[in-house]
């Protein structure tokens, strides 16, 4: 065999490394400002480009596609090789997936301040980049598909279970809901219509919280915690449950997003029931993650990179506990449009996908780059002020949101309602204020993370992994 | 309307549904197996060291499992959900809809035609009336009229006695209950351009008295006289008749600076004020009568 054969292939892992930590400052910042405009108006600067309509479909695409599929694409490419045994298979497609997903990003960077939008949530790139989307999506699994195709190893890790899900499912679902006629090289109008076309928005938004940001993520999770923690995976027959059962469940729960709306009452109640039966699946992911460390407890108090690892997958727990009961028509009917939902989604964003990925990004890079980290105290200081973030933003969303709903029902007694809508907006001022100080502590700890990473990545030098042999076992 | 084209498709949707619970249902059963113990790896391994153990599925996770299946079986027993059955309870959206209006109507409709008794311009001293008025009023009015009724460019300033169809309190309720739409047409075309707006501009300006070009508005009142005196009769104080406003009393719907007056006159306006009858009922349209005809007419403050 030559050099090439017996070495991994970390170029591409490395690039899609560092665009994780620049994509999540970007998007994070964009967030930042959005949730200050939210408290403070004139942050809108009378500037279309910079008002909050198109700046927040800028933040959703940045820190879920940017930062998350960056964070995804590098931690596959990494797993994939490293637990089949092989080098990446077609490494040019793999490099054409980098220059291709970045266009996709810069695209949305260009087009969504301009105000081209397809209008259809966490969709609202226009069909040319929706092309370019799905050609690159192609690409990837035919990389991810292939190497698995080669793999030196019978078994197939449980991680590469959830990457291969999550590839395909997200494909699926891009294809169906952005279907689309266009009119112009800049304008197109969807396939479907009516509550069809929300149906199929609400099936594509909610999978892509369940494949993108969950069946990936807990791809992520089922290769950095063992290997970072150092311990066996907990139950393997509960993976084989909660991959399926998840992969099943999740597909049924876009319903709930259109609760009391003119979806149909049958579809609207097989949402619900589906959104309970999926707390069970998703907490064997929580169990599965957490359990794993089962024998090694102590390792928390010393090791910051495992904090955020196991404290992401308490926030999985949490969320998707969260997410189930927020289904529920009777919950929903208060929850519903209020800063409940918002809280919601970042509990899971930030405390769930953000801190995993960071997890992963510090066992990683200074692999990539043959070296130590620079400084463990600054992962220290980051996981502290990440997790006071996080919990600033979801309890202030949480009260502010509770009290948006009950502001919104109460009535007097001659049958009137309480308040008008500008005293409830009133009111949720105070709790504006601290979401955006937590979205800032965030941040900042994502600039820390960037820093310590520069100087890590600074003293390293490309590495070079000879691929090992698998293990006897097998 | 049925929401399936066939049986077919609600079959369809009865088979994935409850196939797809019995279906877990199985998939737990035969993972559950009571044949491994605590601790034991599977025995592969993967890039050097990571491995899995196949501890037994939690206990309590499973009851938990078994509970949701349980739970939305029932759910779909009770409730619609599986194809066109109805489900036992025969809930509906639309019906609960209707039953939350109905309880409220039962509850608050006598109040309310308590106060449709009292004549429009007498509610105003009836202060429970003017409660309810001045609620009603932010929540379906204070987004145009904002919430003092104090008006925005376009939307009538309620407080000032200046009507655009009468401040009567009949016809106040009518505004309210039908709705209005004023049309000023554009007259960019019929004027010859921006010479000829800028001249009626300039003599429309000279109705409220203020300092004009005397030649510019001679010319306007010529062609003033020929296309506008209609609806704004000769003297300009308008037609309330018509809702066309009165221009020389220095209130401006659209704005009163030369650029805003130049535009209306111009591109024209359309002024909408929907109709709340249907939507609000009687009774409620003949309070917010009362409170709006109590904001011009002192008695509420």
């Amino acid at each position: 065999m030559n050099n090439e054969t017996m070495t991994y292939d970390y170029t591409v892992v490395r690039q899609f490394a560092i665009t994780t930590i620049i994509l999540g400052i970007v998007g994070m910042t964009v967030g930042v400002l959005i949730a200050s405009q939210m408290a403070w108006p004139v942050l809108n600067f009378d500037t279309s480009w910079l008002s909050f309509g198109r700046l927040r479909p800028l933040h959703t695409n940045a820190v879920v596609f940017g930062f998350g599929g960056s964070a995804l694409f590098a931690t596959s490419y990494y797993v994939v090789q490293r637990t089949c045994h092989v080098r990446l298979f077609a490494p040019k497609l793999a490099q054409f997936t980098f220059i291709g997903w970045m266009l996709v990003i810069a695209s949305a960077v260009v087009t969504l301040p301009m105000g081209l939008t397809s209008s259809k949530e966490y969709a609202e790139l226009e069909w040319p980049i929706d092309i370019l989307i799905t050609v690159v999506w192609v690409a990837y699994a035919v990389v991810f598909f292939g190497t698995i195709a080669k793999r030196r190893v019978k078994h197939i890790y449980v991680a590469n279970w959830f990457f291969g899900a999550f590839i395909l499912t997200v494909a699926m679902l891009h294809i169906v809901n952005s279907a689309a006629v266009p009119v112009s090289l800049f304008k197109s109008y969807s396939a479907y219509s009516g509550v069809q076309d929300a149906m199929v928005q609400w099936w594509y938004g909610h999978n892509a919280v369940g494949f993108f940001l969950t069946a990936g993520f807990l791809g992520i999770m089922y290769y950095f915690i063992p290997k970072q923690a150092e311990r066996p995976v907990y139950s393997y027959r509960l993976s084989v449950v909660h991959f399926w059962a998840l992969s099943f469940t999740y597909i049924w729960a876009g319903p709930h997003h259109l609760h009391y709306t003119a979806l149909p009452d049958w579809t609207q109640s097989l949402g619900m029931a589906f959104s309970l039966i999926l707390l069970a699946p998703s907490w064997g992911g929580m169990i599965n993650g957490i359990m794993t460390l089962s024998g090694a407890w102590e390792k928390l108090r010393s090791d910051p990179i495992l904090k955020f690892l196991i404290v992401s997958v308490s926030f999985y727990g949490m969320s998707t506990f969260e997410g189930p009961m927020m289904a529920i028509k009777t919950v929903n009917a208060l929850s519903h449009y209020t800063d409940w939902t918002v809280g919601h989604v970042h509990s899971g964003a930030l405390g769930w996908v953000a801190m995993v990925s960071i997890g992963a990004m510090y066992f990683l890079i200074p692999k990539l780059f043959d070296t130590e980290i620079y400084s463990q105290k600054l992962i220290e200081t980051h996981f502290w002020i990440a997790t006071i973030g996080i919990v600033l933003y979801i309890t202030s969303m949480w009260i502010s949101g509770i009290m948006q709903g009950l502001m919104w029902r109460a009535i007097n007694n001659d049958g009137t309602l309480t308040y008008s809508f500008v005293e409830s907006v009133q009111a949720m001022h105070p709790f504006y204020i601290v979401r955006a100080s937590g979205g800032l502590l965030f941040l900042t700890g994502m600039l820390i993370m960037a820093y310590n990473m520069t100087r890590t990545i600074a003293k390293g030098k490309a590495a070079v992994a000879v691929i090992p042999e698998p293990a006897a076992a097998h | 309307m049925s929401d399936f084209t066939s049986e077919f498709w609600s079959w369809f949707i009865i088979a994935i549904a409850g196939g797809g619970i019995i279906w877990l249902f199985f998939l737990l059963q035969g993972t559950n197996k009571a044949d491994t113990e605590e601790g034991v790896p599977t025995g592969h391994v993967w890039d050097e060291d990571l491995q899995e153990l196949n501890n037994p599925l939690p206990r309590w996770w499973l009851f938990m499992f078994y509970f949701t299946m349980v739970f939305a079986i029932g759910y779909l027993i009770l409730y619609p959900g599986m194809g066109s059955f109805k489900g036992l309870l025969g809930w509906t959206e639309i019906g609960e809809y209707e039953q939350e209006v109905a309880d409220a109507d039962a509850e608050f409709g006598p109040l309310f035609a308590q106060f449709e008794k009292t004549p429009v311009s007498e509610l105003s001293s009836n202060a429970a009336a003017m409660k309810a008025g001045e609620r009603l009023f932010v929540t379906y009015c204070a987004v145009c009229h904002g919430s003092d009724a104090r008006g925005a460019p376009g939307f009538p300033n309620l407080r000032d006695g200046d009507w655009l169809y009468g401040g009567d309190a009949a016809v106040i309720e009518q505004s309210i209950s039908h709705g209005r739409a004023g049309v000023m047409p554009a007259w960019e075309a019929p004027l010859g351009g921006e010479e000829g707006v800028n001249q009626v501009a300039t003599y429309v300006m000279s109705l409220s008295g203020r300092d004009v070009d005397a030649t510019l508005a001679e010319a306007g009142k010529t062609k003033f006289d020929m296309f506008c005196v209609a609806c704004h009769q000769p003297d300009g104080t308008g037609n309330q008749a018509l809702g066309a406003p009165n221009l020389a009393d220095n209130v401006w719907l659209y704005g009163g600076s030369p650029r805003s007056i130049k535009e209306t006159i111009a591109k024209g306006r359309n002024g909408i004020m929907p109709a709340h009858s249907e939507f609000l009922g009687k009774a409620k349209v003949h309070i917010l009568a009362g409170y709006i005809y109590s904001l011009s007419n002192g008695s509420a403050e």
